[in-house]
Protein backbone atom coordinates (compact mmCIF):
# COMPACT_ATOMS: atom_id res chain seq x y z
CA UNK A 1 0.00 0.00 0.00
CA UNK A 2 1.81 3.16 -1.24
CA UNK A 3 1.75 5.57 1.75
CA UNK A 4 0.64 8.95 -0.49
CA UNK A 5 -1.87 9.11 -3.33
CA UNK A 6 -0.22 8.88 -6.69
CA UNK A 7 -1.79 11.95 -9.11
CA UNK A 8 -0.28 14.31 -11.49
CA UNK A 9 -1.50 18.11 -9.84
CA UNK A 10 0.60 19.53 -8.38
CA UNK A 11 0.75 19.10 -4.46
CA UNK A 12 -0.76 22.09 -2.34
CA UNK A 13 1.43 20.71 0.57
CA UNK A 14 4.13 18.55 0.52
CA UNK A 15 6.31 17.21 3.19
CA UNK A 16 9.72 15.20 2.28
CA UNK A 17 11.38 13.23 5.22
CA UNK A 18 10.34 15.97 7.31
CA UNK A 19 11.12 15.73 11.25
CA UNK A 20 9.36 18.17 13.79
CA UNK A 21 9.91 18.86 17.27
CA UNK A 22 10.37 21.01 19.98
CA UNK A 23 14.15 22.23 21.43
CA UNK A 24 16.12 18.88 21.46
CA UNK A 25 13.05 16.69 21.52
CA UNK A 26 11.69 15.29 18.19
CA UNK A 27 7.81 14.30 18.22
CA UNK A 28 7.90 13.00 14.75
CA UNK A 29 10.70 11.69 11.62
CA UNK A 30 10.82 11.57 7.98
CA UNK A 31 7.10 12.07 7.79
CA UNK A 32 6.26 12.43 4.17
CA UNK A 33 2.65 13.75 2.88
CA UNK A 34 1.16 15.34 -0.05
CA UNK A 35 -2.04 17.27 -0.08
CA UNK A 36 -3.59 17.86 -3.50
CA UNK A 37 -6.30 20.36 -4.81
CA UNK A 38 -9.45 19.08 -4.00
CA UNK A 39 -8.82 16.65 -1.34
CA UNK A 40 -9.74 16.34 2.33
CA UNK A 41 -6.74 14.52 3.85
CA UNK A 42 -7.54 13.22 7.13
CA UNK A 43 -4.34 13.06 9.86
CA UNK A 44 -5.18 10.79 12.43
CA UNK A 45 -3.42 9.43 15.67
CA UNK A 46 -3.95 9.17 19.50
CA UNK A 47 -3.41 12.32 22.05
CA UNK A 48 0.06 13.40 21.90
CA UNK A 49 0.78 11.79 18.99
CA UNK A 50 2.08 15.10 16.59
CA UNK A 51 -0.92 15.73 14.63
CA UNK A 52 -1.24 19.34 15.49
CA UNK A 53 2.50 19.79 15.33
CA UNK A 54 2.08 18.75 11.33
CA UNK A 55 -0.68 21.40 11.54
CA UNK A 56 1.79 24.49 13.07
CA UNK A 57 4.48 23.11 10.53
CA UNK A 58 2.65 23.45 7.77
CA UNK A 59 1.37 26.78 8.47
CA UNK A 60 4.76 27.87 9.28
CA UNK A 61 4.71 28.25 12.76
CA UNK A 62 7.36 26.11 14.03
CA UNK A 63 10.65 24.54 11.49
CA UNK A 64 10.90 21.35 10.23
CA UNK A 65 14.28 20.03 12.06
CA UNK A 66 15.52 18.06 9.01
CA UNK A 67 13.69 17.65 5.95
CA UNK A 68 12.02 20.30 3.05
CA UNK A 69 7.76 21.41 4.03
CA UNK A 70 6.70 22.66 0.67
CA UNK A 71 3.44 24.87 0.30
CA UNK A 72 1.64 25.80 -2.63
CA UNK A 73 4.70 24.74 -4.55
CA UNK A 74 7.77 26.84 -2.54
CA UNK A 75 9.51 25.46 0.42
CA UNK A 76 9.09 27.11 3.54
CA UNK A 77 12.27 27.56 4.76
CA UNK A 78 13.26 29.58 2.12
CA UNK A 79 10.26 32.34 2.13
CA UNK A 80 10.59 35.42 3.93
CA UNK A 81 7.78 37.43 6.02
CA UNK A 82 6.70 38.75 3.35
CA UNK A 83 6.30 35.57 1.35
CA UNK A 84 4.98 33.78 4.39
CA UNK A 85 2.49 36.14 5.02
CA UNK A 86 0.93 35.85 1.22
CA UNK A 87 0.80 31.57 1.61
CA UNK A 88 -0.79 32.50 4.70
CA UNK A 89 -3.50 34.51 3.46
CA UNK A 90 -4.53 31.63 0.95
CA UNK A 91 -4.69 29.59 3.86
CA UNK A 92 -7.32 29.31 6.67
CA UNK A 93 -6.85 27.57 9.57
CA UNK A 94 -9.43 26.47 12.52
CA UNK A 95 -7.81 25.99 15.82
CA UNK A 96 -7.93 23.63 18.41
CA UNK A 97 -9.49 25.82 20.92
CA UNK A 98 -11.19 27.84 18.77
CA UNK A 99 -8.87 30.60 19.37
CA UNK A 100 -11.88 33.56 18.68
CA UNK A 101 -11.40 36.73 19.39
CA UNK A 102 -12.78 37.53 22.76
CA UNK A 103 -13.19 41.68 22.53
CA UNK A 104 -14.93 41.10 19.30
CA UNK A 105 -19.05 39.84 18.71
CA UNK A 106 -19.12 36.49 16.57
CA UNK A 107 -20.26 38.60 13.50
CA UNK A 108 -17.16 40.95 13.93
CA UNK A 109 -15.15 37.68 14.17
CA UNK A 110 -15.66 36.15 11.39
CA UNK A 111 -15.46 39.56 9.38
CA UNK A 112 -11.92 39.84 10.80
CA UNK A 113 -9.91 38.23 7.71
CA UNK A 114 -12.17 40.54 5.42
CA UNK A 115 -11.60 43.75 7.24
CA UNK A 116 -8.09 42.98 7.34
CA UNK A 117 -7.24 41.36 3.86
CA UNK A 118 -9.71 42.53 1.36
CA UNK A 119 -11.31 46.13 0.63
CA UNK A 120 -14.89 45.06 -0.01
CA UNK A 121 -17.59 46.97 1.01
CA UNK A 122 -19.38 46.78 4.32
CA UNK A 123 -22.33 45.90 2.14
CA UNK A 124 -20.28 42.68 1.10
CA UNK A 125 -18.86 42.21 4.25
CA UNK A 126 -22.35 41.61 5.82
CA UNK A 127 -23.67 39.44 2.86
CA UNK A 128 -20.55 36.81 3.17
CA UNK A 129 -20.20 37.05 6.79
CA UNK A 130 -24.16 36.33 7.20
CA UNK A 131 -24.20 33.58 4.48
CA UNK A 132 -20.93 31.95 6.58
CA UNK A 133 -22.55 31.69 9.58
CA UNK A 134 -25.58 30.61 7.77
CA UNK A 135 -23.98 27.38 6.33
CA UNK A 136 -22.37 26.75 10.61
CA UNK A 137 -25.86 27.35 11.36
CA UNK A 138 -25.20 30.45 13.69
CA UNK A 139 -26.85 33.08 11.03
CA UNK A 140 -28.94 34.08 14.50
CA UNK A 141 -26.10 34.52 16.94
CA UNK A 142 -24.58 37.10 14.58
CA UNK A 143 -25.20 39.78 16.99
CA UNK A 144 -23.47 37.71 20.25
CA UNK A 145 -20.84 37.67 22.09
CA UNK A 146 -18.50 35.45 22.25
CA UNK A 147 -18.42 35.29 25.77
CA UNK A 148 -22.53 34.34 25.16
CA UNK A 149 -21.61 31.08 23.24
CA UNK A 150 -21.39 27.99 24.16
CA UNK A 151 -17.97 25.68 23.24
CA UNK A 152 -19.58 24.07 20.49
CA UNK A 153 -21.00 27.01 18.94
CA UNK A 154 -17.61 28.73 19.11
CA UNK A 155 -16.00 25.94 17.73
CA UNK A 156 -18.42 26.53 14.74
CA UNK A 157 -17.53 30.22 14.57
CA UNK A 158 -14.03 29.84 14.16
CA UNK A 159 -15.01 27.05 11.09
CA UNK A 160 -17.09 29.80 9.59
CA UNK A 161 -13.82 32.68 10.37
CA UNK A 162 -12.00 29.91 8.73
CA UNK A 163 -13.78 29.21 5.17
CA UNK A 164 -14.61 33.00 4.95
CA UNK A 165 -11.64 33.96 2.58
CA UNK A 166 -12.74 30.82 0.89
CA UNK A 167 -9.03 29.94 0.96
CA UNK A 168 -7.01 27.22 -1.11
CA UNK A 169 -6.04 25.58 1.87
CA UNK A 170 -8.41 24.76 4.69
CA UNK A 171 -6.38 23.40 7.95
CA UNK A 172 -8.72 21.89 10.48
CA UNK A 173 -7.63 21.23 13.96
CA UNK A 174 -10.34 18.90 16.12
CA UNK A 175 -12.99 19.86 14.09
CA UNK A 176 -15.41 17.51 15.34
CA UNK A 177 -14.09 18.40 19.05
CA UNK A 178 -17.36 19.07 21.73
CA UNK A 179 -19.93 19.20 18.91
CA UNK A 180 -23.55 17.18 19.21
CA UNK A 181 -23.95 14.61 17.10
CA UNK A 182 -26.50 16.50 14.39
CA UNK A 183 -23.30 19.65 14.24
CA UNK A 184 -20.39 17.05 13.76
CA UNK A 185 -22.35 15.30 10.93
CA UNK A 186 -22.92 18.80 9.01
CA UNK A 187 -19.76 20.03 10.16
CA UNK A 188 -18.68 17.21 8.49
CA UNK A 189 -20.35 17.34 5.32
CA UNK A 190 -19.88 21.09 5.39
CA UNK A 191 -15.95 20.44 5.21
CA UNK A 192 -16.86 17.82 1.99
CA UNK A 193 -18.57 20.67 0.44
CA UNK A 194 -16.51 23.17 1.09
CA UNK A 195 -13.58 21.20 -0.01
CA UNK A 196 -15.39 20.19 -3.44
CA UNK A 197 -16.85 23.85 -4.02
CA UNK A 198 -13.75 25.29 -3.62
CA UNK A 199 -11.20 22.59 -5.27
CA UNK A 200 -9.40 23.62 -1.94
CA UNK A 201 -7.74 21.71 -0.21
CA UNK A 202 -8.50 20.40 3.32
CA UNK A 203 -6.55 18.54 6.05
CA UNK A 204 -8.55 17.22 8.77
CA UNK A 205 -7.10 16.39 11.87
CA UNK A 206 -8.76 14.20 14.24
CA UNK A 207 -9.40 11.03 16.09
CA UNK A 208 -13.29 10.80 14.94
CA UNK A 209 -12.88 7.85 13.11
CA UNK A 210 -16.05 7.38 11.76
CA UNK A 211 -17.02 10.68 10.33
CA UNK A 212 -13.60 11.54 8.92
CA UNK A 213 -13.84 8.18 7.46
CA UNK A 214 -16.66 9.06 5.61
CA UNK A 215 -15.70 12.73 4.14
CA UNK A 216 -11.65 11.82 3.41
CA UNK A 217 -10.20 10.44 0.28
CA UNK A 218 -7.00 9.80 1.81
CA UNK A 219 -6.31 8.89 5.74
CA UNK A 220 -2.15 9.37 7.13
CA UNK A 221 -2.14 7.61 10.52
CA UNK A 222 0.89 9.02 13.00
CA UNK A 223 1.58 7.41 16.34
CA UNK A 224 5.03 6.05 17.35
CA UNK A 225 7.12 9.50 16.53
CA UNK A 226 6.40 8.31 12.67
CA UNK A 227 4.16 7.58 9.93
CA UNK A 228 1.86 5.04 10.95
CA UNK A 229 -0.03 4.37 7.60
CA UNK A 230 -1.29 6.15 4.94
CA UNK A 231 -3.82 5.56 1.75
CA UNK A 232 -7.74 5.78 1.19
CA UNK A 233 -10.41 4.95 3.81
CA UNK A 234 -11.32 1.58 2.02
CA UNK A 235 -7.75 0.65 2.51
CA UNK A 236 -7.19 1.53 5.91
CA UNK A 237 -10.31 0.03 6.90
CA UNK A 238 -8.93 -3.14 5.55
CA UNK A 239 -5.45 -3.01 6.59
CA UNK A 240 -4.34 -5.89 8.96
CA UNK A 241 -1.43 -3.61 10.06
CA UNK A 242 -1.51 -3.91 14.02
CA UNK A 243 -1.05 -0.65 14.73
CA UNK A 244 -4.01 0.56 12.40
CA UNK A 245 -6.28 -2.00 13.66
CA UNK A 246 -5.38 -1.13 17.20
CA UNK A 247 -6.25 2.23 16.18
CA UNK A 248 -9.27 1.88 14.41
CA UNK A 249 -10.92 -0.78 16.36
CA UNK A 250 -9.89 1.07 19.45
CA UNK A 251 -7.91 -1.88 21.28
CA UNK A 252 -6.57 -0.99 24.49
CA UNK A 253 -3.33 -3.70 23.70
CA UNK A 254 -1.38 -2.87 21.23
CA UNK A 255 1.73 -1.86 19.68
CA UNK A 256 0.36 1.96 20.42
CA UNK A 257 1.76 2.96 23.62
CA UNK A 258 -0.28 4.53 26.06
CA UNK A 259 2.19 5.77 28.01
CA UNK A 260 3.59 9.43 27.02
CA UNK A 261 7.13 8.74 25.94
CA UNK A 262 10.76 9.70 28.12
CA UNK A 263 11.93 13.01 26.38
CA UNK A 264 16.09 14.48 27.37
CA UNK A 265 13.98 17.00 29.27
CA UNK A 266 11.69 14.50 31.88
CA UNK A 267 15.62 12.53 32.17
CA UNK A 268 17.61 15.92 32.86
CA UNK A 269 14.52 16.19 35.95
CA UNK A 270 14.39 12.75 36.75
CA UNK A 271 18.24 12.98 37.20
CA UNK A 272 17.88 16.12 39.53
CA UNK A 273 14.96 14.77 41.15
CA UNK A 274 16.62 11.65 41.99
CA UNK A 275 20.38 12.73 41.93
CA UNK A 276 21.10 10.65 39.36
CA UNK A 277 19.92 6.96 40.83
CA UNK A 278 17.52 6.17 38.45
CA UNK B 1 31.83 25.64 42.62
CA UNK B 2 33.02 27.54 45.54
CA UNK B 3 30.37 30.06 46.81
CA UNK B 4 32.28 33.06 45.57
CA UNK B 5 32.07 31.89 42.02
CA UNK B 6 28.72 30.74 42.46
CA UNK B 7 27.94 34.22 43.60
CA UNK B 8 29.95 36.11 40.82
CA UNK B 9 28.14 33.33 38.12
CA UNK B 10 24.66 33.86 39.38
CA UNK B 11 25.80 38.26 38.96
CA UNK B 12 26.81 37.68 35.19
CA UNK B 13 23.97 35.73 34.37
CA UNK B 14 21.80 37.55 36.12
CA UNK B 15 23.06 41.02 34.17
CA UNK B 16 23.62 38.86 30.84
CA UNK B 17 19.59 38.40 31.67
CA UNK B 18 18.73 41.75 32.36
CA UNK B 19 20.49 42.93 28.98
CA UNK B 20 19.18 40.30 26.90
CA UNK B 21 15.95 41.38 28.35
CA UNK B 22 16.67 45.33 27.55
CA UNK B 23 18.03 44.52 23.96
CA UNK B 24 14.49 43.06 23.04
CA UNK B 25 12.10 45.39 24.70
CA UNK B 26 13.76 47.80 22.31
CA UNK B 27 13.43 45.77 19.52
CA UNK B 28 9.76 45.65 20.49
CA UNK B 29 9.44 49.27 20.85
CA UNK B 30 11.24 49.94 17.56
CA UNK B 31 8.68 47.83 16.11
CA UNK B 32 5.86 49.03 17.47
CA UNK B 33 7.14 52.85 15.92
CA UNK B 34 8.11 51.30 12.46
CA UNK B 35 5.03 49.33 12.77
CA UNK B 36 3.20 52.79 13.15
CA UNK B 37 1.97 53.86 9.72
CA UNK B 38 -1.41 51.84 10.50
CA UNK B 39 -2.36 54.37 13.20
CA UNK B 40 -2.77 56.81 10.49
CA UNK B 41 -4.57 54.24 7.52
CA UNK B 42 -6.56 52.88 10.36
CA UNK B 43 -7.32 55.62 12.59
CA UNK B 44 -10.96 54.28 13.94
CA UNK B 45 -8.48 51.48 15.61
CA UNK B 46 -6.67 54.23 17.53
CA UNK B 47 -9.71 56.19 18.66
CA UNK B 48 -11.18 53.29 19.89
CA UNK B 49 -8.58 52.77 22.11
CA UNK B 50 -8.75 56.08 23.15
CA UNK B 51 -12.48 55.86 23.93
CA UNK B 52 -11.40 52.63 26.07
CA UNK B 53 -8.18 53.45 27.55
CA UNK B 54 -9.16 57.44 27.92
CA UNK B 55 -12.59 57.43 29.07
CA UNK B 56 -12.92 54.35 31.17
CA UNK B 57 -10.09 56.14 33.45
CA UNK B 58 -11.85 59.48 33.29
CA UNK B 59 -14.11 58.85 36.60
CA UNK B 60 -10.83 58.03 39.06
CA UNK B 61 -8.96 60.79 37.12
CA UNK B 62 -11.30 63.41 37.85
CA UNK B 63 -12.10 62.32 41.04
CA UNK B 64 -7.88 61.67 42.34
CA UNK B 65 -7.95 65.73 40.54
CA UNK B 66 -10.78 67.01 42.49
CA UNK B 67 -9.56 65.95 45.87
CA UNK B 68 -5.94 66.64 45.07
CA UNK B 69 -7.26 69.95 44.43
CA UNK B 70 -8.94 70.06 48.07
CA UNK B 71 -5.87 69.02 49.67
CA UNK B 72 -3.86 71.62 47.65
CA UNK B 73 -6.12 74.31 48.57
CA UNK B 74 -6.39 73.55 52.41
CA UNK B 75 -2.30 72.61 52.93
CA UNK B 76 -1.18 75.97 50.59
CA UNK B 77 -3.75 78.30 52.20
CA UNK B 78 -2.31 77.37 55.42
CA UNK B 79 1.45 77.77 54.05
CA UNK B 80 1.43 80.80 52.48
CA UNK B 81 -0.92 82.64 55.45
CA UNK B 82 1.83 82.12 57.57
CA UNK B 83 3.69 84.91 55.24
CA UNK B 84 1.00 86.82 54.21
CA UNK B 85 0.97 85.75 50.94
CA UNK B 86 -2.63 83.70 50.63
CA UNK B 87 -3.82 85.63 47.56
CA UNK B 88 -1.37 83.37 45.71
CA UNK B 89 -3.01 80.23 46.40
CA UNK B 90 -4.52 80.17 42.62
CA UNK B 91 -0.95 80.38 41.87
CA UNK B 92 0.34 78.12 43.83
CA UNK B 93 -2.39 75.45 42.77
CA UNK B 94 -2.06 76.04 38.88
CA UNK B 95 1.99 75.54 39.26
CA UNK B 96 1.78 72.71 41.38
CA UNK B 97 -0.67 70.46 39.14
CA UNK B 98 0.38 72.04 35.77
CA UNK B 99 4.23 71.31 36.35
CA UNK B 100 4.36 68.02 38.93
CA UNK B 101 0.67 66.66 40.37
CA UNK B 102 -1.27 66.88 36.95
CA UNK B 103 1.57 64.82 34.96
CA UNK B 104 2.73 62.18 38.08
CA UNK B 105 -0.62 61.39 39.34
CA UNK B 106 -2.06 61.06 36.00
CA UNK B 107 0.94 59.16 34.96
CA UNK B 108 0.68 56.40 38.45
CA UNK B 109 -3.08 56.61 38.42
CA UNK B 110 -3.04 55.20 34.58
CA UNK B 111 -0.38 52.61 35.31
CA UNK B 112 -2.91 51.37 37.44
CA UNK B 113 -6.42 51.41 35.66
CA UNK B 114 -5.35 51.36 32.29
CA UNK B 115 -2.19 49.61 32.24
CA UNK B 116 -2.93 46.52 33.39
CA UNK B 117 -6.09 46.41 31.74
CA UNK B 118 -3.62 46.62 28.75
CA UNK B 119 -1.48 44.16 30.06
CA UNK B 120 -3.87 41.68 31.08
CA UNK B 121 -5.61 41.82 27.80
CA UNK B 122 -3.00 40.84 25.63
CA UNK B 123 -1.83 38.51 28.05
CA UNK B 124 -5.24 36.79 27.80
CA UNK B 125 -5.57 36.79 24.34
CA UNK B 126 -1.73 35.37 23.93
CA UNK B 127 -3.16 32.26 26.59
CA UNK B 128 -6.07 31.97 24.44
CA UNK B 129 -3.57 31.62 21.07
CA UNK B 130 -5.94 34.71 19.83
CA UNK B 131 -2.48 36.46 19.31
CA UNK B 132 -1.04 32.78 17.41
CA UNK B 133 -4.28 32.70 15.47
CA UNK B 134 -3.56 36.30 13.69
CA UNK B 135 -0.20 35.29 12.95
CA UNK B 136 -1.36 32.39 10.93
CA UNK B 137 -4.64 34.69 9.29
CA UNK B 138 -1.42 36.63 7.87
CA UNK B 139 -2.54 39.65 10.43
CA UNK B 140 0.56 41.00 11.86
CA UNK B 141 -0.35 41.20 16.08
CA UNK B 142 2.39 44.13 16.54
CA UNK B 143 0.27 46.41 13.66
CA UNK B 144 -3.11 45.25 15.10
CA UNK B 145 -2.80 44.56 18.67
CA UNK B 146 -0.28 46.79 19.95
CA UNK B 147 -0.26 49.89 17.85
CA UNK B 148 -3.14 50.84 18.27
CA UNK B 149 -3.12 50.41 21.68
CA UNK B 150 0.41 51.94 22.16
CA UNK B 151 -0.96 55.49 20.41
CA UNK B 152 -3.87 55.20 22.18
CA UNK B 153 -1.92 55.53 25.74
CA UNK B 154 0.30 58.20 24.46
CA UNK B 155 -3.04 60.47 22.95
CA UNK B 156 -5.16 59.68 26.24
CA UNK B 157 -2.83 60.27 28.73
CA UNK B 158 -1.97 64.42 28.16
CA UNK B 159 -5.69 64.52 27.65
CA UNK B 160 -6.31 62.72 31.21
CA UNK B 161 -3.35 65.24 32.90
CA UNK B 162 -5.10 68.36 31.65
CA UNK B 163 -8.41 66.73 33.44
CA UNK B 164 -6.34 66.14 36.32
CA UNK B 165 -5.50 69.88 36.33
CA UNK B 166 -8.70 71.37 35.39
CA UNK B 167 -10.84 69.50 38.14
CA UNK B 168 -7.89 70.32 40.45
CA UNK B 169 -8.03 73.98 39.86
CA UNK B 170 -11.52 73.48 40.63
CA UNK B 171 -10.96 71.50 43.52
CA UNK B 172 -8.68 74.46 44.88
CA UNK B 173 -10.83 76.97 44.13
CA UNK B 174 -13.99 75.29 45.92
CA UNK B 175 -11.56 75.44 49.02
CA UNK B 176 -9.68 79.07 48.54
CA UNK B 177 -12.34 80.58 47.41
CA UNK B 178 -16.36 79.18 48.55
CA UNK B 179 -15.07 77.62 52.34
CA UNK B 180 -12.15 79.99 53.37
CA UNK B 181 -13.36 82.79 51.59
CA UNK B 182 -10.23 84.10 49.40
CA UNK B 183 -11.53 86.51 46.47
CA UNK B 184 -12.21 85.10 43.54
CA UNK B 185 -10.96 87.63 41.36
CA UNK B 186 -7.37 87.75 43.11
CA UNK B 187 -7.33 83.78 43.04
CA UNK B 188 -8.17 83.89 38.88
CA UNK B 189 -5.90 87.31 38.66
CA UNK B 190 -3.02 85.59 40.18
CA UNK B 191 -3.15 82.49 38.43
CA UNK B 192 -3.05 84.23 35.00
CA UNK B 193 -0.36 86.35 35.99
CA UNK B 194 1.69 83.66 37.10
CA UNK B 195 1.36 80.52 34.74
CA UNK B 196 2.99 80.89 31.50
CA UNK B 197 2.22 78.65 29.22
CA UNK B 198 5.56 77.58 27.87
CA UNK B 199 7.14 76.90 30.64
CA UNK B 200 4.43 75.54 32.76
CA UNK B 201 1.65 74.28 30.51
CA UNK B 202 3.58 72.93 27.99
CA UNK B 203 6.18 71.66 29.85
CA UNK B 204 3.82 70.07 31.80
CA UNK B 205 1.88 68.47 27.97
CA UNK B 206 5.32 67.31 27.14
CA UNK B 207 5.89 65.38 30.42
CA UNK B 208 3.00 63.79 30.35
CA UNK B 209 3.04 62.49 26.89
CA UNK B 210 6.73 60.90 27.67
CA UNK B 211 5.04 59.20 30.72
CA UNK B 212 2.28 58.33 28.16
CA UNK B 213 4.94 56.25 25.79
CA UNK B 214 6.97 55.43 28.88
CA UNK B 215 4.14 53.93 30.86
CA UNK B 216 1.57 52.04 28.03
CA UNK B 217 4.64 50.43 26.23
CA UNK B 218 5.46 48.90 29.90
CA UNK B 219 1.87 47.76 29.81
CA UNK B 220 2.07 46.36 26.45
CA UNK B 221 5.79 45.31 26.82
CA UNK B 222 4.58 43.23 30.08
CA UNK B 223 1.29 41.87 28.71
CA UNK B 224 2.89 40.50 25.01
CA UNK B 225 6.20 38.66 26.93
CA UNK B 226 3.92 37.31 29.86
CA UNK B 227 3.67 33.89 30.21
CA UNK B 228 0.31 32.46 28.58
CA UNK B 229 -1.11 31.13 32.20
CA UNK B 230 -3.01 32.44 34.74
CA UNK B 231 -0.26 33.06 37.37
CA UNK B 232 2.14 34.81 34.13
CA UNK B 233 -0.68 37.24 32.95
CA UNK B 234 -1.16 37.68 37.15
CA UNK B 235 2.67 38.40 37.47
CA UNK B 236 2.86 40.74 33.86
CA UNK B 237 -0.05 42.92 35.69
CA UNK B 238 1.85 43.52 39.06
CA UNK B 239 5.34 44.48 37.17
CA UNK B 240 3.44 47.11 34.98
CA UNK B 241 2.10 48.94 38.18
CA UNK B 242 5.52 48.49 39.82
CA UNK B 243 7.61 49.45 36.73
CA UNK B 244 5.44 51.63 35.11
CA UNK B 245 5.26 53.90 38.58
CA UNK B 246 9.05 53.62 39.16
CA UNK B 247 9.97 54.49 35.70
CA UNK B 248 7.46 58.01 35.68
CA UNK B 249 9.15 58.88 39.03
CA UNK B 250 12.69 58.44 37.45
CA UNK B 251 11.83 59.91 33.90
CA UNK B 252 9.88 63.00 36.59
CA UNK B 253 13.27 63.85 38.41
CA UNK B 254 15.17 63.57 35.23
CA UNK B 255 12.81 65.85 32.97
CA UNK B 256 12.26 68.07 36.54
CA UNK B 257 15.64 69.01 36.14
CA UNK B 258 15.80 69.69 32.45
CA UNK B 259 12.75 71.57 32.37
CA UNK B 260 13.05 73.92 35.66
CA UNK B 261 16.81 72.78 36.63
Amino acid sequence: MSLNPQTATEPVVEFSAVSLGYGDFTVLRDIDMTVQPGQVVAMMGGSGSGKTTLLRAATGQITAQSGAIRVFGRDIADMDENALRAARQRMGVLFQQGALFTDLSVFENVAFPLREHTKVSEEQIFERVLSKLDAVGLRAAAHLNISEVSGGMARRVALARAIVLEPELILYDEPFAGLDPISLAITAQLIRSLTDKLHCASILITHDVAESFTIADHVYMVGQGRMIAGGTPQELAQSKDLFVRQFLDAQPDGPIAFNYPETPAFTRWLSRRTGGRS
Amino acid sequence: MTAPIKAISALGSRVRRDITGLGSSMRLFCALLARSGVALRRPGLVSQQVHFIGNFSLLIIAVSGLFVGFVLGLQGYYTLTRYGSEEALGLLVALSLTRELGPVITALLFAGRAGTSLTAEIGLMKAGEQLAAMEVMAVDPIRRVLVPRFWGGVIAMPVLAAVFSMVGVLGGWIVGVLLIGIDPGVFWSQMQNGVDVIDDVLNGVIKSLVFGVAVTFIALHAGWTAKATPEGVSRATTKTVVSGSLVVLGLDFVLTALMFG
